[in-house]
């Protein structure tokens, strides 16, 4: 007796803006108490589709739309935003558009107190659903002073207390640390089990949300759907790699090793794929290539020495900690949500102070030098791309600091369409920055800071709702920048691109560095797994299960093929 | 009080809109050619928030934006200037529908109506209501509170003509226009 | 960059512990009494209570001292510019004049003029410490659910929370756009020249406006998202119920406003005169 909650016909809708249609020809339906992911590549109408279904189009964001949508079998169009709220409960993909409240408590609340619950009953599903996501110690904290994620965790908990049928949820692992991601996943998969509701995931993080079952994959490419299948199906095909996103590694590796995938395989999860199928194929691929090899460097570029730092009044944020970067190294700094990733970014970059300890570059200490001062070498990609843009348009964002260091007006065309071409985004130069998708704002930040060739680059998660082809342009051209002798500090909550571009990692935990040695072995280190909230990717599950002896080795050579295969790309 | 049930947006745009009025009385005076004074862009900024959401906006963001940085930053309300900072929003968001900036396009005879609107409303607030305002509640002496409302007002005026109009003008320029995007290769 | 400002802090006292909303009814009952009067009798009288409800508050000085010290500066140019502008203001409310030192023209120092210079002071420190105590020792997630529980329409006290709430975060925005433009080259010190100050200056206002605007729509958007305004009423998180303590205060108050106009307006004016 399945009932249809959401069904798009013939939809299409184009944004006021623009020329073309954003989406078209929607044919879509999802039934009650469905658990489905969609996917696609940065900018191809994902959001757009969650707008439809919540109600922000056409309510908020005007456009001409064709066709229909119904949702819970009423026309959309003939539905006001606030009925569709009492429909559909959404977490958006700004960050700094999902809280209201001063506090995490009132945050939570807030859909609570417009919905007239009394007080007391209120206190108490705040404290239940905080504790769901692992956040009732700060239910009195401001809003402002959380980490990316620990944001996120509260933006789930806002959504959960709300009784709606439909809940959508806009990435919600992009900012999570490994281990959170997966419970944010079981998370999800509860309530959807338990409170019988319909859930819509967009993500691109498709092997994490794959931890938990979904009923179907729907995949998006330019504004249409092109695949709706069981995830089983959708992975024994070519479709992703077609549109290049990101298989599941353990798909990956088969697939690469030359063996026939099909739906029967179960390649959903790593757990129930039958490798047996496919051992010797992969075997014997592995044993024919070199693992990939990282060349160290000598030369010490940057180095912190006992740092200490704390907001306000508040216990230290960075406790004591003390680093070196050699010149010409790629890095991944690494830990949970909240550990100080990037407080630790902003005190090398000089947006704050520490209260303690010194920041030496080339030898010569630092930690008095101005941010501009600074700036000519060292070049930060923050976490949030908002806290960053300040022109109207692109062009002009990525151009602004070429043009406040005086360069001539055609050097700067040449290096910045350059650089947008690098990340992406050379169609849209002449595009305002508020008419582009959230990953397409977070490459312009990483473009307006290429642009300028900075001796030393930190990107705060650079790879956050990015799909596989944009992140490997700019992977790659980060390691291209990098053989040059450009030195990259990456902040990431992913696991593979930690193993696959950077042969060092450092382990922050609660502000204190506890880990810091090759990015293989700290996924060797269970005690630093555990710590810092760390999770092994699948192709060590894959290897074990193959019986392969040495798991790290086989990852390498798994990399070392991969980069090769990518190359085609460019 | 039907006017009063306000849309979500002009309410958000009131909170916010008075956190911004504050934050820009706080930090950014802009330096000034005069030695030692600095040029305040709240008001400009007041002026554009009540062109482009309208009068009770205007007033609201006014009244409570001023109320609010008095409280936080004297630990006192100075309640005369707050209503003349009310009044004052209230009276330029009158000519929000005449200019209409939604619309894009912002012409001179825009830019010209915008200016006479402040003026006038300046005129009113700061050379007549504040003075008599600070009598009546502080008794204060008359010609001190006439000269020190014409100095506030004369220096809003120019302020709120140079800086309000760039601002308006930069604001248009952000309202896209329909079908204009498309990706070129 | 550092601007402080005033913000809640908090203890366990029996001032932290009323009720958003007596405090807001006190604090405007309080404001009404000393803004209508000018008998120095009751001035006085409210001066001390003010003391005296700040030392119950265990709000140290020093947590305040940078506002104390801008507020004594302000008085200080305030009276002298009273005295410019009008030296015989004194004289004219109270009908006499008691000269206590010549100086040329009219700026004849007469006791009358001191009284009233006395008296405007007096007043702003009446009102000073309970405003002062209103600020910081009300929680702000509690303000908005006090002035919808006085009659102020919710939405309207919601606009006032938002304010609340986006101070910090306008702020942040602020500096990130200021550290951001200074990490591309932006010198924002003040060994510029002045007209790129200015153009440094407009580099950030004008991109922080435009910011707050968009963040305008986002922010509406994820309130209706999240049901806001469907109802004629909301409920409140952060609201507290009245207690023993809050009526009694708020008794308490409500004398102390009658008592002092009657007293201020016994005699039919709102200047008490020593000098008849
Ligand atoms: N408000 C808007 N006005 C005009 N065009 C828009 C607007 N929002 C999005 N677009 C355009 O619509 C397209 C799809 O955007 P959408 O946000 O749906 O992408 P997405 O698939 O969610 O991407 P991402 O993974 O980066 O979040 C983009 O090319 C974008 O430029
Ligand atoms: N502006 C601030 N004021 C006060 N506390 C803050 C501020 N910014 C961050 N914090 C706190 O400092 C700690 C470290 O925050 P930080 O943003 O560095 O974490 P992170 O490691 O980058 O986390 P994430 O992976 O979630 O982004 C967190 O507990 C956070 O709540
Ligand atoms: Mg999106
Ligand atoms: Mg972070």
């Amino acid at each position: 007796m399945n009932k249809t909650v959401i069904e798009f016909k013939d939809y299409s809708f184009k944004y006021h803006s623009q020329i073309e249609p954003t989406l078209q020809d929607i044919n879509l339906s999802i039934q009650e108490g469905e658990k489905i992911l969609i996917v696609g590549r940065s900018g191809s109408g994902k959001s757009t589709i969650g707008h439809c279904i919540n109600g922000l189009i056409p309510f908020s964001h005007k456009g001409d739309t064709a066709g229909t949508l119904n949702i819970l079998g009423q026309d959309a169009n003939t539905l006001d935003i606030f009925s569709r709220s009492k429909m559909v409960g959404t977490v958006l993909q700004d960050p700094d558009g999902q809280f209201i409240g001063l506090t995490v408590g009132e945050d939570i609340a807030f859909s609570l107190e417009n919905s007239l619950t009394n007080q007391k009953e209120m206190h108490s599903i705040v404290k239940d659903t905080a504790a769901m996501v692992a956040m009732e110690e700060h239910l009195s904290s401001s809003i402002h002073h959380l980490s990316g994620g620990q944001k996120q965790r509260v933006s789930l908990a806002g959504v959960m207390v709300d009784d709606v049928d439909i809940l959508l949820f806009d990435e919600p692992l992009a900012n999570l640390d490994p281990a959170t991601g997966k419970s944010a996943i079981e998370l999800i998969d509860t309530i959807h089990k338990e409170m019988n509701k319909t859930i819509v995931i967009i993500e691109h993080r498709l092997e994490d949300v794959l931890h938990c079952d979904v009923d179907r994959i729907i995949v998006m490419e330019d504004g249409r759907i092109v695949a709706d299948m069981d995830p089983d199906t959708l992975l024994a095909s070519n479709i992703l790699e077609d549109i290049s996103i990101r298989e599941p590694l353990y798909v990956k590796a088969a697939k690469y090793a030359g063996c026939e995938l099909t739906a029967n395989m179960k390649p959903a999860h790593i757990s129930t794929f039958d490798v047996n199928r496919c051992r010797n194929q992969i075997l014997s691929w592995y044993n024919q290539f070199a693992a990939a090899s990282f060349t160290s460097k000598s030369e010490r570029i940057l180095e912190l020495q006992n740092i200490s730092f704390s907001y306000g009044s508040g216990g230290k944020t960075i406790e004591n900690v003390s680093l070196s970067i050699e010149k010409g190294e790629m890095v991944s700094i690494v830990g949970r949500n909240g550990a100080g990733k990037s407080t630790l970014s902003k005190l090398i970059c000089g947006f704050i102070k520490p209260n303690e300890g010194k920041i030496l570059l080339n030898g010569l200490d630092i930690t008095n030098d101005s941010i501009k001062q600074r700036s000519e070498r060292i070049g930060l990609v923050m976490q949030n791309p908002n806290h960053m843009i300040s022109k109207h348009m692109i062009y002009d964002e990525v151009a602004l600091g070429l043009v406040i260091r005086g360069a001539a007006e055609a050097e700067i065309k040449e290096r910045v369409e350059k650089t947008l071409k690098v990340c992406g985004l050379y169609p849209f130069r002449n595009w305002p920055i508020s008419a582009l998708s959230f990953g397409q704002r977070k490459r312009v930040t990483i473009a307006s800071i290429l642009v300028l060739n900075p001796d030393i680059i930190i990107l705060d998660e650079p790879t956050a709702g990015q799909d596989l082809r944009h992140y490997t342009e700019i992977m790659e051209f980060l390691s291209e920048l990098n053989q040059h002798g450009v030195t990259i500090i990456m902040i990431t909550h992913d696991m593979h691109l930690m193993l696959e571009y950077t042969p060092r990692a450092i382990v922050i935990n609660d502000g204190k560095k506890i880990g810091d040695t090759s990015a293989v072995e700290v996924l060797t280190d269970s005690a630093l797994i555990q710590d810092a909230n760390l999770k092994e990717t699948s192709l060590f599950e894959l290897a074990n299960r193959l019986g392969v002896k040495n798991p790290l080795d086989f990852i390498s050579r798994f990399i070392s093929f991969d980069r090769e295969a990518k190359q085609k790309w460019q | 009080m039907g006017f009063l049930k306000l849309s979500i947006k002009t309410i958000v745009a009131i909170g916010i809109g008075a956190a911004v009025f504050i934050i820009l009385a706080k930090f950014a005076a802009i330096p000034s050619p005069v030695p030692n004074t600095t040029i305040q862009t709240s008001y400009a900024f007041l002026a554009l928030m009540a062109i482009v959401f309208g009068p009770v906006a205007g007033a609201l963001i006014g009244f409570i934006g001023h109320a609010l940085n008095d409280a936080i930053s004297y630990g006192s309300v100075w309640w005369s200037w707050v209503v003349v900072s009310a009044l004052v929003g209230f009276l330029i968001g009158l000519a929000a529908k005449k200019i209409n900036i939604e619309s894009g396009k912002l012409g001179t005879n825009k830019i010209v109506t915008f200016n006479i609107v402040q003026v006038l409303a300046q005129g009113i607030g700061w050379f007549l209501v504040a003075p008599l305002l600070d009598i009546l509640i502080y008794a204060e002496p008359a010609n001190k509170v006439f000269v020190q409302g014409l100095f506030a007002g004369v220096s809003n005026m120019i302020t709120v003509g140079i800086i309000g109009t760039i601002l308006l003008v930069a604001y248009g320029k952000t309202r896209s226009q329909g079908n204009s995007l498309h990706r070129e290769m | 960059m550092a601007v402080e400002m005033l913000s809640y802090i908090e203890r366990n006292t029996p001032i932290h512990r009323l009720t958003g909303v007596t405090k807001l009814v006190c604090f405007i009952l309080w404001s009404f009494a000393a803004m209508l009067t000018y008998d120095t009798r009751i001035l006085l009288f409210l001066f001390v209570l003010g003391i005296a409800i700040f030392i119950v508050s265990k709000i140290k000085l020093r947590e305040i001292s940078f506002v104390l010290l801008f507020i004594l500066v302000f008085l200080l140019l305030n009276n002298a510019a009273i005295y410019l502008f009008s030296p015989q203001e004194g004289v004219k409310i109270y009908g006499s004049s008691t000269v206590i030192a010549d100086f040329f023209g009219r700026y004849n120092l007469t006791l009358e003029q001191l009284f009233y210079q006395f008296n405007i002071t007096l007043k702003y420190f009446t009102v000073i410490p309970v405003a002062l105590l209103f600020i910081v020792t009300t929680n702000p997630s509690e303000f908005a659910a006090s002035l919808n529980k006085i009659g102020v329409s919710y939405r309207i006290s919601y606009a006032v929370a938002l304010a609340l709430r986006y101070i910090p975060d306008v702020q942040r925005d602020y500096q990130s756009i200021a550290l951001s433009q200074q990490a591309r080259g932006i010198d924002m010190s003040k060994n510029e020249k002045l007209f790129k100050r200015l153009k440094n200056a407009a580099s950030i206002i004008i991109p922080l406006i435009l910011s707050s605007l968009d963040k305008i729509e986002t922010i509406s958007n994820a309130m209706e998202l999240r049901g806001f305004g469907k109802n004629n009423k909301r409920t409140w998180y952060s609201a507290r119920a009245f207690q023993t303590g809050d009526y009694l205060t708020l008794i308490v108050f409500t004398l102390i406003l009658i008592v002092s106009l009657v007293v201020t307006f016994y005699d039919g004016s709102r200047f008490y005169n020593p000098f008849v």
